[in-house]
C-alpha cells in the first residue's frame, strides 16, 4: 500500500514538474522585501494551479490513449494490421484504408491541425481534398503539371500547392486565390501556423518566407548551399531546418540572411528530418542508412538507429515513422529516455514506393503517401487523446472555426518572435561586456579615419590664397588631427602597461633594498 | 495481444439540439501549445492599445454652485448623493446618475469650510467661517420624495453659534459625536449647543481633522504650525504630534488598515504613516507638482485619490511611491477637495471653477453590468499586461499618459533641481570622509521631530 502511494505521488510530481514549465525562481539573493514579498505569492499561485492541472490531467480528461500489448512470445513489430483491424470497433477500423490511384504519381499529403481534413496532391497534378471523419472527397481538381508539395494554411479553408512554376493558393473549392510568382519553382512548404507565414524553398536553394495575412515577403534568402527538398519546421520554436546535400542540416529564421545553426549530421547527403513536437529532439536520416536521434538543446546525438529512411515523421505521442521503398518502421522509445527501439512494422505491396508518412494529429493513425496513391495504417498509442477545444477542436463547426481565425489573427506572433530559446521572451538579457577591439581591429579603424580625412574637399580661395603648398599643409593637418586619438590611446595603453610592469618588480626585490622602493600613495 | 486505438464517438463531442450549449474540452498540456511566451506578449501589447482606446474617465461636471467648492461630503447609506459646499454659503446635495441638484441648503452666511454625514446618515453637519456649526436632517424618507426639478431648500434642525470660525468638521463613525477644528479642536454632541470637549496644543489654528475608522476615540488633526496630532477622546490631553517642514492640508485614514493614515502635504507630496510609529513614514507618494489640497481612500483601502492646486487629481495606490494615473481636464482651475465613491467606481473632484467633476476611477472600465464571460476576459487581460508591463514596448504604451503643458514643464524642473541637488550631495559624499556625511531615508527626511 505505502508503495503503491509512493508512486502515485512520484507520478503526481512528474506531472507537476511538467505543468510548472520550468524552475521556481530563487528568491534568497533578493534585498527588496516588497519584491520578495509579490514573487513569493506568485510563485505560491504557480505552484497551485500546476498542482490543480496535474489532477486535472489525472480524473477529469475523457478519453485514453491508445496500445499495443503483445501477449506471450508474440513481439509488437510481427503484428499485421489486418489483426489490428480484427480487434479494432468498426469506427477505428474504417479509418484503415488504402486508396490507390496509380496513374498520377506519388502522392504527398498534409493534414490540418485538427486531424479532421487532408489534402493529397499527385506528382502528375491532382489535388484532392479529402474530410477524414466521413471520409468524402470534398474535391478534386486536376491542374495539369506537376506538382511536388501541398500545405494547408491556417484552416481547412486554404491550401497551397507547389507547382510546376510557381505555388498557387487555392480555396477549399478549388478556385485558385493567388499564384506566389516570387517564390519561383518550388520543392517543399511548410506553413508556421503561429506566425501566419508561409516558408518555401526552390530549386536554386532560395529560402522565402511569406505573411499570407497581408502578403507580405517577410524574408527571401540565398542559402547557398545548393538544391534541396528537405524542409521542416520545429512546431515548438518555429524554426526552419533545411538538411542538405553535404549533409549539414542548417536552421534559420525569417529576420537573419545567415543561418542561426549549422551542423554536420551525416557523412552524405541528408535524406529526411523531422521534429519530436516538444522541440528539444530531432531525427534526421542520411543516405548511408543511419538515423541519428539528436537532443537539440546540446546539439548532440542521443541516438544513431541502423535503418533505412526515406522520410520521418514524429507522432504526438512522439513515435517515430520511418519510411523507405515500401517498408514503413515505427519506432517508440518506452522508457521516456529517449532510447528508441521497434514498435511497429508495415509492408506494403511490392511497387509502392513511400514518398512521405505523416501521422495524423489527434487520432492513432499514420498517413502513407505513396507512388500508388495513398494509405492510412493504424499505430496504435501514436497520437494526443485529449485535444483542446481552443487549441484544435476536431469536432468544430463552421461558427466556431470563424471565431478561432478571428483570435488566431489577433494573436499572430510577429516574425521576431521566432528564436531558438522560445522561452526567452520577456526575461532578462545578461549585460554584454563590451570587449577591447583587437590590435588588427583599432588600426583598420585608424586607416578607416585617415581615408575619411583624405577624401575632405576644400574650400577653393581665390585673389592668391590658393598656394598647393598651403593645402598641402592643411591635408597634412586634418590626417594628423584624425590620427590623434587613436595614438593617444595607444600612449595611455602603453603607460597602464608600464605602470602595471613597475608594481611586479615591487615584490620581487630583495629585502635589504625594499627601502628604496617608491610608495604608492595611500 | 491487446489493442485499443483512440476512438471518439460523435455524440459524446458535439451537441444534439441546437438549443444546447456547444461542449468544450481542455487540455492544459504544454506540449500542445507552443510559443506561449510570444502569444502572451503579444496579447498583453494589444491589451495595452485597448485599454488606451477605451479610456474616457470624464463622466460630467455638475454645475451650479456660484463660487469656488471647499468641502465635499458623502452620505454612506445612499451611493448616488454628494454633498458639496461653496464659498458663498450654499450647501447643495446633487444626485450623481442625474447630476443635478436634489436640495439646496442656504443658510451660512460665509464660506462653508467644512460638510460631514454622520454614520446612521441622517444627520448633515455643515461648519463655516460665520463662526456656526449647522446639523440638517438629511435621512432617506426626506430626499426619496423630493423632486429635483424645483427649487427644494430645506431648514437646518440646529444652529450653534461659538466663538470662532471653523475650519473643517468630522463625526464619528460609531457614536453621535462630532469634531469641529479651527482656533482649537472642540469635540460636540448633536444634542448641545456647547462642546463637550476642547483640546488645545499649540497656538496654530487646526485645518483639517479625521476621525479613525476603526477606534472611534482616536482623531488626527493638522495645523498650521506644519503639525500633524493625534488625540484620544477618552484621554484629556492630546496624544502624539509629529511636526513636518511643511503644513499639511489633508488627512485620510485608510478604512481598511486603521492605524495607517496619509497626509496630503503642501511640498507636493503624500506620506503615508503608521500611527504608531510616526518617526518614520511608510510610504512618500510623489508626483503632484504643485500643494496638494485634499485626498480620500478608496472604500477598498487599496488606492487614494488626491487633489491638487496644480489643477490635477491624481490616484496612487496605497503602497506605490507614484500615481497610476492622472486626471485634468482645461476647464477644471485649482482642485480643492476630492472624494472617491462609497463603490470605488467614481472619483468626485470639487475645484474652483464652481463645478463638481464625475470621473471614472478605472478609465477603460466599461461601467454597468458586465457579464461574467466579458469580465473574465477583462481580468485577464488586465493580469496578461500587468505581466508584461515591464518589456519596453508595453511600457511605452502603459505608461503614457497626455499631461498639460504647464504640469509637464513644472515636473521637469522640479525634477532638474531634485537631480541637482542629489548630485552636489553624492559629490560631497565623496569627496569627505567616509560617514561624515550621513543621507537621511526619504521617509524622515521631512520629518523635524516627533512629540509626545
Amino acid at each position: 500500500m505505502g508503495a503503491k502511494k509512493e508512486n502515485s505521488d512520484d507520478e503526481m510530481d512528474e506531472k507537476v514538474k511538467k505543468y510548472l514549465r520550468g524552475e521556481a525562481a530563487n528568491l534568497e539573493g533578493l534585498k527588496d522585501k516588497k519584491l520578495k514579498g509579490q514573487l513569493a505569492v506568485r510563485e505560491d499561485l504557480y505552484g497551485k494551479s500546476a498542482k490543480t492541472a496535474a489532477k486535472i490531467e489525472k480524473w477529469l480528461l475523457p478519453s485514453e490513449g491508445g496500445y499495443l500489448e503483445a501477449e506471450g512470445i508474440e513481439k509488437t513489430w510481427r503484428i499485421k494490421q489486418e489483426s489490428i483491424a480484427r480487434e479494432v470497433d468498426i469506427l477505428s477500423s474504417r479509418n484503415q484504408y488504402d486508396i490507390v490511384l496509380p496513374e498520377l504519381g506519388p502522392y504527398s499529403l498534409d493534414f490540418t491541425s485538427n486531424g479532421r481534413y487532408m489534402a493529397a496532391a499527385g506528382r502528375k497534378g491532382h489535388l484532392a481534398i479529402v474530410d477524414m471523419k466521413t471520409l468524402n472527397l470534398i474535391k478534386g481538381i486536376q491542374v495539369r503539371e506537376t506538382v511536388r508539395d501541398v500545405a494547408y494554411l491556417h484552416n481547412e479553408l486554404f491550401f497551397a500547392a507547389a507547382q510546376k512554376k510557381y505555388p498557387y493558393i487555392y480555396n477549399r473549392d478549388g478556385t485558385e486565390l493567388h499564384c506566389l510568382k516570387e517564390h519561383g519553382a518550388v520543392l517543399r512548404l511548410q506553413f508556421l501556423k503561429n506566425h501566419f507565414l508561409l516558408a518555401s524553398i526552390n530549386k536554386f536553394g532560395q529560402l522565402r518566407y511569406q505573411d499570407v495575412t497581408m502578403g507580405e515577403m517577410i524574408g527571401n534568402f540565398r542559402t547557398g548551399l545548393g538544391r534541396t527538398d528537405v524542409m521542416q519546421v520545429n512546431p515548438y520554436n518555429g524554426v526552419v531546418a533545411l538538411g542538405h546535400s553535404s549533409g549539414t542540416v542548417t536552421m534559420w529564421k525569417p529576420t537573419s540572411a545567415v543561418p542561426l545553426v549549422k551542423m554536420l549530421s551525416h557523412p552524405g547527403p541528408v535524406s529526411s528530418l523531422a521534429f519530436h513536437p516538444n522541440g528539444h529532439v530531432m531525427a534526421t536520416s542520411g543516405r548511408e542508412n543511419k538515423i541519428k536521434i539528436w537532443d537539440l538543446r546540446k546539439f548532440e546525438v542521443i541516438q544513431t538507429l541502423p535503418c533505412h529512411a526515406k522520410t520521418l515523421n514524429f507522432s504526438q505521442k512522439g513515435l517515430l515513422a520511418a519510411g523507405t521503398g515500401s517498408f514503413i518502421q515505427i519506432l517508440a522509445d518506452f522508457s521516456g529516455s529517449q532510447n528508441y527501439s521497434s514498435y511497429m512494422t508495415h509492408s506494403m505491396a511490392k511497387g509502392y514506393q513511400v514518398g512521405k508518412v505523416l501521422f495524423r494529429p489527434y487520432e492513432d493513425v499514420l498517413g502513407i503517401g505513396h507512388s500508388m496513391g495513398w494509405s492510412n495504417i493504424l499505430i496504435p498509442g501514436s497520437g494526443e487523446p485529449n485535444f483542446d477545444s481552443w487549441v484544435a477542436n476536431p469536432f468544430e463547426t463552421s461558427k466556431q472555426r470563424r471565431e478561432k481565425e478571428v483570435h488566431s489573427l489577433l494573436d499572430k506572433l510577429p516574425p521576431e518572435t521566432i528564436m531558438l530559446d522560445p522561452t526567452k521572451v520577456g526575461t532578462v538579457r545578461a549585460p554584454q561586456k563590451k570587449e577591447k577591439p583587437t590590435k588588427k581591429e583599432m588600426e583598420a579603424e585608424m586607416e578607416a579615419a585617415i581615408e575619411t580625412a583624405k577624401d575632405t574637399d576644400f574650400k577653393k580661395k581665390t585673389k592668391g590664397r590658393n598656394k598647393p603648398s598651403k593645402r598641402a599643409t592643411k591635408r597634412r593637418e586634418m590626417i594628423s588631427r584624425a590620427k590623434r586619438p587613436f595614438l593617444e590611446q595607444r600612449t595611455q595603453e602603453h603607460e597602464m602597461s608600464r605602470k602595471k610592469q613597475k608594481t611586479n618588480p615591487e615584490t620581487e626585490m630583495p629585502k635589504s633594498l625594499q627601502r628604496f622602493v617608491r610608495q604608492k600613495a595611500t | 495481444m491487446k489493442v485499443k486505438v483512440i476512438s471518439r464517438s460523435t455524440d459524446e463531442f458535439t451537441r444534439e439540439r441546437s438549443q444546447d450549449l456547444q461542449r468544450v474540452f481542455r487540455n492544459f498540456d504544454p506540449t500542445l501549445r507552443s510559443q506561449e511566451k510570444a502569444v502572451e506578449y503579444v496579447r498583453a501589447l494589444n491589451a495595452a492599445k485597448l485599454d488606451k482606446i477605451f479610456a474616457r474617465p470624464f463622466i460630467g461636471a455638475m454645475d451650479g454652485h456660484r463660487d469656488s467648492i471647499k468641502c465635499m461630503a458623502k452620505n454612506p447609506n445612499y451611493l448616488k448623493a454628494i454633498f458639496s459646499g461653496s464659498d458663498d454659503g450654499d450647501i447643495r446635495l446633487w444626485d450623481m446618475a442625474s447630476r443635478r441638484t436634489v436640495c439646496q441648503f442656504p443658510g451660512h452666511q460665509g464660506a462653508v469650510q467644512g460638510l460631514t454625514v454622520s454614520t446612521d446618515g441622517s444627520i448633515l453637519v455643515s461648519c463655516g467661517s460665520d463662526c456656526t456649526v449647522r446639523l440638517w436632517n438629511v435621512s432617506d424618507a426626506n430626499l426619496a420624495d423630493s423632486d429635483y426639478l424645483s427649487d427644494n431648500s430645506a431648514k437646518p434642525q440646529a444652529v450653534y453659534v461659538w466663538k470662532n470660525a471653523f475650519r473643517a468638521v468630522d463625526h464619528q463613525w460609531d457614536g453621535d459625536l462630532f469634531a469641529t477644528a479651527g482656533a482649537q479642536v472642540d469635540v460636540w454632541n448633536h444634542n448641545r449647543s456647547q462642546p463637550v470637549n476642547t483640546f488645545d496644543w499649540g497656538s496654530d489654528t487646526t485645518i483639517s481633522i479625521r476621525f479613525n475608522p476603526g477606534e472611534p476615540n482616536i482623531l488626527a488633526t493638522s495645523a498650521n504650525d506644519r503639525s500633524i496630532t493625534l488625540y484620544d477622546l477618552r484621554m484629556s490631553s492630546p496624544a502624539r504630534k509629529v511636526i513636518m517642514r511643511t503644513k499639511t492640508n489633508s488627512i485620510a485614514w485608510n478604512p481598511m488598515e486603521p492605524m495607517n493614515f496619509t497626509a496630503a502635504n503642501e511640498d507636493c507630496n503624500c506620506y503615508s504613516y503608521d500611527a504608531r510609529k510616526l518617526e518614520e513614514a511608510k510610504c512618500v507618494h510623489k508626483d503632484h507638482v504643485s500643494a496638494v489640497m485634499d485626498i480620500d481612500f478608496s472604500p477598498t483601502g487599496r488606492e487614494f485619490v488626491t487633489g491638487s492646486y496644480d489643477r490635477t487629481v491624481r490616484i496612487f495606490q496605497y503602497n506605490g511611491g507614484h500615481s497610476r494615473e492622472i486626471y485634468h481636464t482645461k476647464r477644471m482651475q485649482r482642485v480643492f477637495c476630492v472624494k472617491y465613491s462609497c463603490d470605488a467606481s467614481y472619483v468626485i473632484s470639487g475645484s474652483d471653477d464652481t463645478n463638481l467633476r464625475l470621473w471614472k476611477a478605472k478609465a477603460s472600465e466599461q461601467l454597468g453590468v458586465v457579464l461574467p464571460r466579458e469580465r473574465k476576459k477583462q481580468e485577464y487581460l488586465e493580469a496578461v499586461k500587468n505581466r508584461y508591463k515591464h518589456l519596453p514596448e508595453v511600457k511605452r504604451i502603459v505608461r503614457h499618459r497626455h499631461l498639460p503643458k504647464p504640469v509637464y514643464k513644472a515636473a521637469n524642473l522640479r525634477r532638474t533641481m531634485i537631480e541637482a541637488e542629489r548630485r552636489k550631495e553624492q559629490r560631497r559624499k565623496a569627496h569627505s570622509a567616509p560617514g561624515s556625511i550621513v543621507t537621511e531615508p526619504v521617509r524622515k527626511r521631512r520629518i523635524i521631530k516627533e512629540v509626545e
